[in-house]
């Protein structure tokens, strides 16, 4: 056997092992949590400890679900994106015009060290700097922290797409007399949509699964709440809380599955989507 | 013919991209209203710098410094505002670029929008019917106008930037090798276009082609480093070129 063919057998093995990981995290996955789901399962809200022991003593299945996660986990994202889509997009369109400004180049590196920050100091932070002025937990702290969170990813894929545009739209812009404002409003912004977009879609399924920032914000509820400055819970968090109570464990299945399975979707959607505009 | 005053005038026009390289050197020239003035060269010789210079498309590089004037109807350029001269000045790039999220209507009138200029539906649907029938490419895509532009062939879309560069009605329009990216048929007929178009509009091009310098221009300037060696009537320059490096391009022993 030649030594071209040996390399390839090597880099082909090793190709199939990083996708064994992805594949048995799904496999176990759904092998415990299939089970679990059902129309209840996405409606009501994490039963007390006291009425899932009772259940299972009666060999029932533990009853209630995880909606007060998926509505908290919901309207958190929403006003985190709401905040981090106009202000990441911005401040993307502003590193792709002028990269090579001093005041430029410090804003890039920050942006990256920001993008390195470990998830549960930009929690303690925000814990600081929301929650104790607001005096308490709520999901509008919860909203900050995974807004800080999403800002660098969106900044970046909005740079990186506006750099890959042909130089000659903007300078055709330019040249019918427009000035640069409007030429990256009307011309390059909507040229770069499908980026931006999947650059959104990736920062959200990046953001979901946080926990830690969480634990220090919204901090949790059993309810299913639509206040924005009330403790509210959030399908991560309620995977850890379900891992702390010997009674809920089983919920842990569902709630993961769920996660996972909407995370999955959102990147199939975003892959697809960045394809289909590319073409 | 001399008499007429010249539309735009190169008086000792320099650009320089760094202090020690100067990528045009001195380049005085009048071109005269409503004709087609080819600009020819090698690679490198400075040509769509010199070009570029007209509609102050410099300004967009911090580095890169123009001196000397460029006059435009009497006015010197350099000291007026990129808008401004933008308006009046058309430009046509080497690879076709209508606007890829806009609707050929759309593009066509893009200017005014760009510009924020409200028109009604009434002047939109006319400006876009008057340019595209000048460019000859209004049967052809009459009924498809809310197609995207991107949605066109090579030599259409180029037409289409063409009409986008009249809908403003400028006073020059510069074309920087227009045809290089298309096929002989579409060359033909965006040079056919041009002629026609002389009427209305005066055009500098960039060409490497110097049959094409030959079918449509009535002068040509030569710029070999950077210099303007000769400008002339382009017949008598591809018949009887003065200088030597032009004579040597011409025949194909440089560039």
């Amino acid at each position: 056997m030649g030594q071209d063919k040996l390399m390839l057998w090597v880099i082909c093995i090793f190709a199939a092992l990083t996708a064994v990981p992805l594949v048995a995290i799904l496999g176990e996955v759904l092998l415990r949590g299939w089970d679990q789901l059902s129309w209840e399962f996405f409606t009501e809200p994490t039963p007390t400890a006291y009425r899932a022991m009772k259940a299972i003593e009666a060999g029932e299945r533990i009853p209630g679900g995880i909606a007060n996660g998926i509505v908290g986990t919901m309207l958190m994202l929403g006003m985190a994106v709401a905040v981090a889509v106009p202000v990441g997009i911005l401040c993307g369109a502003f590193l792709a015009e002028n990269g090579k400004s001093r005041f430029a180049q410090v804003v890039s590196y920050l942006t990256d060290l920001l993008q390195g920050t470990p998830s549960v100091i930009i929690g303690i932070i925000t814990y600081i700097w929301v929650v104790v002025p607001m005096k308490g937990y709520s999901a509008i702290a919860g909203s900050v922290a995974l807004c800080i969170m999403m800002l660098p990813l969106i900044v970046r894929s909005t740079e990186e797409t506006l750099k890959i545009l042909p130089a000659s739209l903007k300078e055709a812009g330019l040249a019918l007399g427009a000035n640069s404002a409007r030429v990256m409003l009307k011309v390059q912004l909507p040229a770069a949509f499908g980026g931006i977009f999947t650059g959104v879609l990736l920062a959200i399924s990046r953001v979901i699964g946080e926990t830690a920032p969480l634990m220090f914000t919204a901090l949790g509820c059993s309810l299913v709440r639509w206040s924005v400055d009330k403790p509210i819970s959030a399908v991560p968090l309620l995977i850890w809380e379900f891992f702390n109570d010997p009674n809920l464990q089983e919920l842990i299945w569902g709630a993961s599955l769920f996660l996972l399975l909407f995370v999955l979707t959102l990147n199939l959607t975003a892959k697809y989507l960045a394809k289909k505009w590319n073409q | 013919m001399e008499s007429v005053k010249p539309i735009l005038e190169f008086k000792n026009t320099c650009v320089s991209y760094t202090k020690q390289t100067m990528a045009v050197k001195y380049v005085s020239a009048a071109i005269g209203r409503n004709t087609i003035t080819a600009i020819m060269g090698p690679s490198g010789c400075g040509k769509s710098t010199l070009l570029r210079a007209v509609n102050l498309m410099h300004n967009l590089y911090q580095n890169i410094r123009v001196d000397g004037e460029i006059l435009l109807n009497g006015e010197n350029i350099l000291s007026m505002e990129p808008i401004d001269v933008r308006r009046r000045v058309g430009m046509v790039f080497q690879r076709p670029a209508p606007f890829p999220t806009m609707s050929i209507y759309d593009n066509v009138l893009s200017g005014f929008a760009l510009n924020g200029i409200k028109l009604s539906k009434g002047e939109k649907d006319a400006t876009v019917e008057r340019c595209l029938r000048s460019v000859a490419l209004w049967d052809e895509v009459r009924d498809v106008l809310n197609k995207k532009g991107t949605f066109l062939s090579g030599g259409q879309q180029q037409r289409l930037c063409i009409a986008r560069a009249l809908a403003m009605k400028p006073d020059v329009l510069l074309m920087d090798e227009p045809t290089s990216a298309l096929d002989p048929i579409a060359t033909k007929h965006i040079e056919d276009l041009l002629v026609e178009l002389q009427k209305e509009v005066t055009i500098l091009i960039v060409t490497h082609n110097m049959g094409q310098a030959m079918r449509i221009s009535s002068k040509s300037m030569f710029m070999y480093l950077g210099e303007l060696v000769e400008y002339g009537d382009t017949g008598m320059m591809f018949s009887n070129p003065a200088d030597e490096r032009t004579k040597a391009y011409l025949t194909g022993k440089m560039g």
